[in-house]
């Protein structure tokens, strides 16, 4: 039977929630949380023996240390397989999960198999390091991804010949793979541009890559006589969270007026993200929007003025997309109220 | 977020803990934060010690927006 190792965050570990997301990393016996799914899925071909519990902060934070405390328990177990997550839409979990994955398979060259959502910062780092299995944006998807990574693990485990990633369900950019269609070339395009201009759906068989950069601007001269707005993904918001802001997913952003306001304190800012633990920003959030350090820059000339307002969302499990609108939209007017520069802080 | 508003023309200094995330999400001005909980703060120590290092923090951002820079560029909080 196959041996398999398997890494999960400290909340599918049952450890507990964001207040919980700074514990180092444990070794248990035995499959933990969804680890038991995957379990019901390998039936007798394989095993879970072991689950590495580790917190997302804590991964997110010390990297080079959860690496190398991780790296030393698998190569005690000397698994035949590694996976890690699914790690859906969550930002750190993700990064985590294709760390350790990247990490596993390099230094110990045991295969790897991790799952998350598309947008997940994870999979554009490492969608070409190993397999990804495409997952749903929430864990809703659990029953959609446990079947398709427990196939695609036991055929890698096994050393098997892989298929495109359109059969396994791993996202494209790793392994190309050679097939043969049923139909030619010169049809198959001929279809999707007759499908193209009666506006029916149709799959691209070359995605053009996203390669959306922006090129730096010039660097400023005297910041002195500059304007400097504050911009954050950490949901900073007045007291009460006047907006509803949402906790995970934003459907929108704020703006706040900072007119007079010199520092934040517990009780009149608040943070309205539900992606980390709250109690530092609750007891001071100038610890994710700096204003009273920028009120006091203001006062000795370092910097001409801070912006009257700032704006804020919640930045985890909110989509690019949005994200992306959110910013064209008070970008515009911060232009138009003639700031020079942003501080963006995210947490 | 970062990108959109300097496609507007906006030079950013993004600060953040996790700084892969922001190369990835393709930040140009990067200054490592504390931690993911308290970017700009440290609990651990008092309040006055607290402002001390968010200062510093905020002073390598500023540094960072009168830098020019060859792509993106972290800049280590000294």
């Amino acid at each position: 039977m196959l041996k398999i190792v398997h890494y999960i965050n400290q909340f599918y570990g049952g450890i507990g929630g964001e207040e919980k997301a700074d514990v180092r990393p444990e070794l248990r016996e035995g499959a933990v949380g969804p680890g038991t799914a995957f379990a019901a899925a390998f039936g007798d071909a394989a095993v879970i023996t072991h689950t590495v519990v580790c917190g997302d902060s804590y991964f997110g934070e010390n990297i080079e240390e959860a690496k190398a405390a991780i790296l030393e328990m698998v190569r005690g177990v000397k698994p035949d397989m590694f996976i890690a997550g699914p790690a859906f839409n969550a930002g750190r979990y993700g990064v985590a999960c294709g760390t350790i994955c990247a990490a596993v398979k390099e230094e110990l060259g045991i295969p790897v198999l991790t799952g998350m959502y598309v947008e997940n910062p994870g999979a554009e780092m490492f969608r070409d390091k190993f397999h990804i299995v495409a997952t749903r944006e929430s864990a809703v998807g659990m029953r959609d991804a446990v079947p398709k990574m427990a196939k695609l693990a036991l055929k890698l485990a096994r050393g098997e010949k892989i298929g495109a990633s359109i059969e396994e369900g791993y996202m494209p950019g790793y392994m190309r793979v050679n097939f043969f269609e049923a139909e030619r070339g010169s049809k198959r395009a001929v279809d999707m541009l007759l499908a193209k201009m009666k506006g029916e759906d149709f799959v691209t068989e070359f995605p053009m890559p996203d390669f959306d950069r922006v090129e730096a601007l010039p660097a400023l001269k005297d910041m002195s006589k500059m304007t400097v707005a504050l911009v954050t993904s950490g949901g900073i918001v007045p007291k009460g969270n006047p907006d509803r802001i949402e906790s995970s997913s934003a459907s929108k952003y704020g703006e706040y007026c900072i007119d007079g306001v010199t520092d934040l304190t517990d009780a009149t800012y608040e943070t309205a993200h539900g992606g980390y633990d709250p109690i530092y920003a609750n007891t001071d959030a100038d610890r994710v929007l700096p204003v009273d350090v920028l009120r006091d820059m203001e006062k000795e000339g370092r910097i001409g003025k801070l912006h009257g307002k700032f704006y804020t969302t919640t930045g985890n499990g909110t989509a690019v997309k949005s994200s992306a609108a959110f910013a064209q939209e008070f970008a515009q007017k911060l232009r138009n109220d003639g700031v020079d520069a942003v501080i963006l802080t995210s947490t | 977020m970062v990108k959109e508003v300097e496609r507007a023309g906006i030079p950013v200094a993004h600060i953040c803990t996790v700084t892969p995330i922001s190369m990835t999400v393709g930040a140009n001005r990067i200054v490592p934060a504390i931690a993911i909980p308290h970017p700009l703060g440290n609990p651990k120590v008092s309040m006055e010690e607290e402002k001390v290092l968010r200062r510093k923090i905020v002073e390598t951002a500023l540094d960072a927006l009168t830098t020019e820079v060859d792509g993106q560029t972290i800049f280590e909080v000294k």
